[in-house]
C-alpha cells in the first residue's frame, strides 16, 4: 500500500484491510487456540496476507489448517505448501478417516462427498486439536444467508450455528469470551467484496493458484458444466473426450466438482476485467448452493459447515 | 443504462486498468438505512444494487422468478427479495435481523447496514448504526412522521450519527406532490431539533420507480429549486465527509491490541489508531500508567512508515522499554484522555434476561476487558415519546442512564468525542453473552478525588503478627445442607489451633449490617456483594473469615472471589440434594415456601447455580459435619497453611 505521504482519508482497501487486521489481532488476543482455515483460495490467499501484515516481523501465531477432501486441483496442493512455508506458519492438513476408509468421492457419492470430507471433516480437526477460534475466508457479499452472519459466529460444542441466537457486533467490539466446548468462526473479511479481493490481490502481489489465470487445459462438459480433468481419476463417461479449452476458475473447490469458464484472461487485470463484465455469480460455478433450493447455504450452514 | 453515476461498463471494457486505479482510489461509506415495515427499506437496497449492477444474470433471473412467485409488486420485480436473506424471514416476507449489503459507484464504496423497523428490534438498530457513518430515515410519503421515524432518529442520533438522511419514499404514490413534502419536512424539522438533530437533508424519492436515486427526476422539477437540497441521494452519499476523516482532526489515540515479541530485540504494539496521526519521533504517553516514550517506528510488513492516521492498523516501536500492554491506550503525551472508575453511561439493554443493578459483568472499552457493575438507571427514555421514565432496571431494547462502576480504572474519552474510547459494551459472565452497549458521557468526579489511603501498617504486617495467613472460607449451599453447622465446626476447630477468625452467619447479617435487604434477586446480589466486601476488609485485617450463606448466584460468588488477593478464596461447596435439605427442614422455611407463604426462596422458586469448580466440595449425604469439619481444616492445613508451617 502507498507510503509516508500524509493524506486525508483512507480508501476503501485501506479501511477493509485495517479491520480485517484489527480483527485477526483481537482473536489472538482473546481466543485460547486458534486456527486459520486455508482452503487455498483467493479469499484464503487475502486472508492469510492480511494475518502476516497483523502480527510482521512475527509470523502469525497460529497454524494453517486445510480440511482436504484429496479431490482438491494439483495446483492446489503445490501452492498450500508454498504458501505455509513463505509464512512460517505450521500447516495442519485433515482427512477424515471415515471418508477415507470408505472411499467416499464426487462421482459416485455427490451431496455425501461434500458433508462426510468437509463438513464432518471440519468438524473433527476441530475437535482433534481443540482450536477455539477458527479464521474463515467468507464474505458476506457471496450468498444472501451469509449477509446476516457475524464476523464471530458461534458455534455450539456441536458446531451447530443457530442464526436466531448470535450476539450482536458493535462498533469494533468482539465479544470472544464461551464456554468450555464452545468455538466461534471468524470471517475477518466478512466485508470484502469479490472485486476487493481481486484488487487487493492486484496490488499486494499476493500468490494466488495460477487455475484462476486463462490456459489451455483437458476439459469435458457434464450437466451443463465445464470441467478439468486434473488426473486420472476423472471417470469418462461413455463418449467423453477431454478437449483442449481456454479455460479458468472463478472460485476453486474440488475440482470433479468445481466448473470452469471459457476465456482468455492471462493477468490480474484481465481476470478482474472479465470478473466485471461477466453477468453469472460467482458460487454459481459450484454445485454446493443448489442443494435444498435457494436456502441451500443456510441449512448447510445449520449442520456445521463453514 | 445512460446514468452518468454508473458509466463504468465502458470504462471496464476499454481500459481495465484506468478503471483499477479509479477504484483503488475510492473511499468507503457506511450507512444505515431505517424504516417501518412498509416503508420500502428493502426495495430502495435493491434498487441501489441493481442500479449500480451488483446484481448478477442468474440472481435476476431467481429475482424474476421469486417476484412472480412471492412477490408484492404484481408482475413487476419485486427489489425486497434481493435483500430479504434468512429462509424464515424470507416466508414471513420482514427482515428479523441486521444485514450488510455491498455497492459501488465510480467515487465510493458502499457497505449498508439493513435494520429492520420492529419495535421489538431496537439492539438491531443500534447494532447497525454503531458503525455507520450515515443515517437514511425512511418515510412512507403517503404516511408522513410516524412513531417509528421518531424512535429510528433518536437511536441514529443517540448513537452519534451526524448525518441524517431523510428520505421522503414513495413520493409516486402522493403524484410527486410538492406540499406533502413540505408538510412532512416541516414536521420532522420539528421534531428533530427537539432531540438535538442540528442538521439533516431531505430528499423527495421512490425506490420502486428510481426518481432521485441517481439522478434528479423530472417528476419533480421544483425539488431543484435552491430551497430544497437538489440533489439525488447517490450524489449525496458520494459527496459526504466520512467519521474517519473528522477523526483524523483530533489528538492521537490508539488502544493496544497486541504487543508483538518475536525475539529479544523487538518489542511492538499493535493496534488500530482510534484518532489523529502518529509519527516517529512523537511524543506518547501510556495510559493509564502515564509512563512517556518517543515512537521510533510505524512497522509494517511493506516497510516502515513515515506516518500513520486514524483508522489503520499499524505497530509502533517505542524508544525507550516502558511498560505497556494489552488494553493501554498510546497517545499524544500533552494531550491523553481521562482515566476513571466511576461514569455516567448511556446504556441498551439487548438481552432477554434484564439488568441486575450490582451485578458484575464484563465490560470491554477498546481493548480494556474489566469487571463492572451498573446501578440502577436514573431514568429510561420511552423511545417513542421520548419521555423519562422512572425504573429499577433495564429490560429487552430499553435504553437508560445509569453509573457504572469499574473494578480498575479505565482510559477513556466521552463518546460523542471519540467512538472508539467511548463505546463499550457488557458482557454475562455466566451466559458469555453481550447483553448491553452503552456510550460514557463523563466520569464522575469522585472517582477522581478519592484516592486509597495508603497504610503504613499492611495487611501482610497485620497477618504476620497473627502468625497465619488469612483467606476466606466460603461456604455455599442450599438452606439447611449444614454450612452454619459445618462453618462453626471449623471456626472451632480453627480457634484451637490458635487461628484469628471471624464467622459471618447469614442471619446474623440480616440483623445488622443487612437489615435493609429483602430477598428479591437484586437484594440478594446486594447482600452478598456487602458480605464479600466485609470479608475483604477482615482479611486485610489479617483474619481468617468463615461465611455461611447460601449465595446462589455463581457470578456473585465469582465476585467476592474477584474481591480477595490470589489463592485467599476457598470456595466451600455444602453440597445437599434439594430432597434431603428440604427433609431436614429445620426453620420449617421449606413447608413455608412450599406453602407459597415464602417468596423468592431458593431451590423452590428461586435457582441455585452449583459451583463449578469448588476448591472443597463436601458431600452430606456421605460424612458427618464433624468429619467435614476435619476434612475442611486437615485441606487447609495441608494445601494453604502447611507450606509455610
Amino acid at each position: 500500500m502507498s507510503q509516508g505521504l500524509a493524506r486525508s482519508t483512507l480508501t476503501h482497501l485501506e479501511r477493509l484491510e485495517a479491520e480485517s487486521i484489527h480483527i485477526i489481532r483481537e482473536v489472538v488476543a482473546e481466543a485460547e487456540n486458534p486456527v486459520m482455515l486455508y482452503s487455498v483460495g483467493k479469499d484464503s490467499a487475502v486472508m492469510l496476507h492480511l494475518a502476516r501484515k497483523a502480527f510482521y516481523p512475527a509470523p502469525p501465531p497460529f497454524p494453517l489448517l486445510h480440511v482436504d477432501t484429496t479431490w482438491k486441483f494439483r495446483a492446489m496442493y503445490e501452492l498450500r505448501d508454498k504458501m505455509a512455508e513463505l509464512s512460517g506458519m505450521d500447516l495442519l492438513v485433515y482427512h477424515n478417516p471415515e471418508a477415507q476408509e470408505r472411499g467416499i468421492n464426487p462421482f459416485d457419492h455427490g451431496a455425501l462427498h461434500t458433508d462426510m470430507w468437509k463438513t464432518e471433516g471440519l468438524k473433527q480437526a476441530l475437535d482433534k486439536y481443540g482450536f477455539d477460534a477458527a479464521f474463515g475466508g467468507a464474505r458476506r457479499d457471496e450468498e444472501k444467508s451469509r449477509a446476516k452472519e457475524r464476523i464471530f459466529s458461534f458455534r455450539t460444542a456441536s458446531h451447530g450455528w443457530d442464526p436466531k441466537n448470535q450476539r450482536p457486533e458493535l462498533w469494533n467490539l468482539y465479544n470472544a469470551k464461551k464456554a468450555k466446548g464452545e468455538s466461534i468462526r471468524v470471517f475477518p473479511i466478512s466485508n470484502w467484496t469479490e472485486l476487493d479481493v481481486w484488487q487487493y490481490i492486484h496490488l499486494n502481489d499476493i500468490p494466488i493458484v495460477p487455475l484462476y489465470f486463462a490456459e489451455e487445459r483437458p476439459t469435458v462438459e457434464r450437466d451443463g458444466m465445464l470441467l478439468m480433468v486434473d488426473d486420472d481419476r476423472f471417470p469418462l463417461r461413455e463418449g467423453e473426450t477431454p478437449v483442449m479449452r481456454s479455460i479458468r476458475f472463478r472460485t476453486l473447490g474440488c475440482y470433479p466438482l468445481t466448473g470452469a469458464v471459457e476465456s482468455s484472461a492471462k493477468t490480474l487485470p484481465e481476470v478482474i476485467q472479465e470478473t466485471l463484465l461477466t453477468t453469472t455469480s460467482e458460487r454459481q460455478g459450484r454445485a454446493i448452493d443448489k442443494d435444498a433450493g435457494g436456502a441451500g447455504m443456510e441449512v448447510k450452514k445449520q449442520q456445521g459447515y463453514f | 443504462m445512460t446514468d452518468p453515476v454508473y458509466v463504468v461498463d465502458s470504462l471496464i471494457a476499454e481500459d481495465i486498468d484506468a478503471y483499477l486505479d479509479t477504484h483503488q482510489h475510492k473511499t468507503m461509506l457506511r450507512f444505515i438505512t431505517c424504516g417501518s415495515v412498509d416503508d420500502g427499506k428493502s426495495t430502495l437496497i435493491g434498487r441501489l444494487l441493481y442500479d449500480s449492477k451488483m446484481i448478477f444474470e442468474d440472481q435476476l433471473a431467481a429475482l424474476e422468478a421469486d417476484s412472480k412467485k412471492v412477490g408484492t409488486q404484481g408482475q413487476g420485480i419485486d427489489f425486497a427479495l434481493l435483500v430479504d436473506g434468512l429462509a424464515a424471514e424470507r416466508e414471513q416476507g420482514i427482515t428479523i435481523d441486521v444485514a450488510y449489503r455491498f455497492f459501488n459507484t465510480e467515487k465510493r464504496k458502499f457497505i449498508v447496514a439493513d435494520t429492520p423497523g420492529h419495535e421489538q428490534y431496537t439492539r438491531n438498530m443500534v447494532t447497525g448504526a454503531s458503525t455507520a457513518d450515515l443515517a437514511v430515515i425512511l418515510i412512507d410519503a403517503r404516511k408522513g412522521v410516524l412513531t417509528q421515524t421518531r424512535r429510528h432518529s433518536f437511536l441514529a442520533h443517540l448513537i452519534g450519527i451526524r448525518n441524517i438522511v431523510l428520505a421522503v419514499n414513495k413520493m409516486d404514490l402522493v403524484d410527486y406532490s410538492q406540499t406533502r413534502f413540505d408538510e412532512i419536512v416541516a414536521d420532522y424539522r420539528a421534531f428533530a431539533s427537539s432531540i438535538g438533530i442540528e442538521d439533516f437533508v431531505a430528499l423527495p424519492i421512490s425506490g420502486y420507480m428510481g426518481d432521485n436515486i441517481t439522478t434528479l427526476s423530472d417528476n419533480t422539477p421544483w425539488y431543484a429549486a435552491p430551497a430544497y437540497f437538489g440533489r439525488s441521494l447517490v450524489d449525496h452519499l458520494e459527496t459526504v465527509e466520512v467519521d474517519t476523516t473528522r477523526d483524523l482532526a483530533k489528538p492521537f489515540r490508539m488502544a493496544v491490541q497486541w504487543v508483538n515479541r518475536p525475539n529479544l530485540d523487538f518489542r511492538g504494539f499493535a493496534g488500530l489508531i482510534a484518532s489523529g496521526s502518529v509519527k516517529p519521533g512523537d511524543a506518547i504517553r501510556v495510559l493509564p500508567s502515564g509512563k512517556t516514550s518517543t515512537v521510533e517506528r510505524i512497522v509494517t510488513l511493506d516497510g516502515d512508515l513515515d506516518q500513520a492516521v486514524a483508522g489503520q492498523s499499524v505497530t509502533l516501536t517505542f524508544a525507550d522499554e516502558i511498560d505497556c500492554s494489552r488494553g493501554d491506550v498510546i497517545a499524544l503525551a500533552d494531550n491523553p484522555p481521562q482515566v476513571a472508575d466511576q461514569f455516567e453511561a448511556s446504556v441498551v439493554w439487548m438481552a432477554d434476561h434484564a439488568l441486575i443493578p450490582g451485578r458484575a459483568y464484563w465490560l470491554k472499552i477498546g481493548t480494556q476487558m474489566v469487571s463492572a457493575t451498573v446501578q440502577a438507571p436514573k431514568y429510561t427514555i420511552n423511545v417513542n415519546t421520548m419521555e423519562h421514565c422512572a425504573a429499577k432496571t433495564l429490560e429487552l431494547n430499553a435504553i437508560g442512564v445509569a453509573e457504572i462502576t469499574t473494578d480498575r480504572p479505565i482510559t477513556f474519552e466521552p463518546y460523542a468525542e471519540n467512538r472508539a474510547l467511548g463505546g463499550f459494551i457488557l458482557i454475562d459472565k455466566i451466559g458469555n453473552g453481550t447483553v448491553a452497549a452503552g456510550m460514557l458521557h463523563f466520569s464522575l468526579r469522585r472517582a477522581q478525588n478519592v484516592h486509597w489511603q495508603a497504610l503504613d501498617v499492611t495487611r501482610e504486617a497485620r497477618a504476620e503478627i497473627k502468625n497465619q495467613r488469612p483467606g476466606v472460607l466460603w461456604f455455599t449451599g442450599l438452606s439447611g445442607s449444614g454450612k452454619s453447622t459445618i462453618a462453626n465446626l471449623v471456626e472451632k476447630k480453627l480457634h484451637a489451633l490458635g487461628k484469628h477468625t471471624f464467622l459471618l452467619d447469614g442471619d446474623n447479617v440480616r440483623h445488622g449490617l443487612n437489615k435493609d435487604l429483602g430477598f428479591t434477586e437484586a437484594d440478594r446480589i446486594e447482600n452478598i456483594r456487602r458480605v464479600g466486601e466485609v470479608s475483604r476488609l477482615m482479611t486485610d485485617a489479617g483474619l481468617i473469615v468463615l461465611t455461611a450463606f447460601i449465595s446462589p448466584f455463581r457470578a456473585e460468588r465469582d465476585l467476592a472471589r474477584s474481591l480477595t488477593p490470589e489463592g485467599e478464596f476457598f470456595e466451600v461447596f455444602i453440597d445437599t440434594p434439594l430432597d434431603v435439605a428440604e427433609g431436614r427442614d429445620v426453620k420449617g422455611l421449606y413447608k413455608k415456601a412450599r406453602s407459597g407463604a415464602l417468596k423468592n426462596f431458593t431451590g423452590i422458586d428461586s435457582p441455585y447455580e452449583a459451583p463449578e469448580n469448588p476448591e472443597i466440595r463436601i458431600d452430606t449425604t456421605k460424612i458427618s459435619p464433624q468429619d467435614a469439619a476435619e476434612m475442611i481444616v486437615a485441606k487447609l492445613l495441608g494445601d494453604y497453611w502447611m507450606p509455610e508451617i
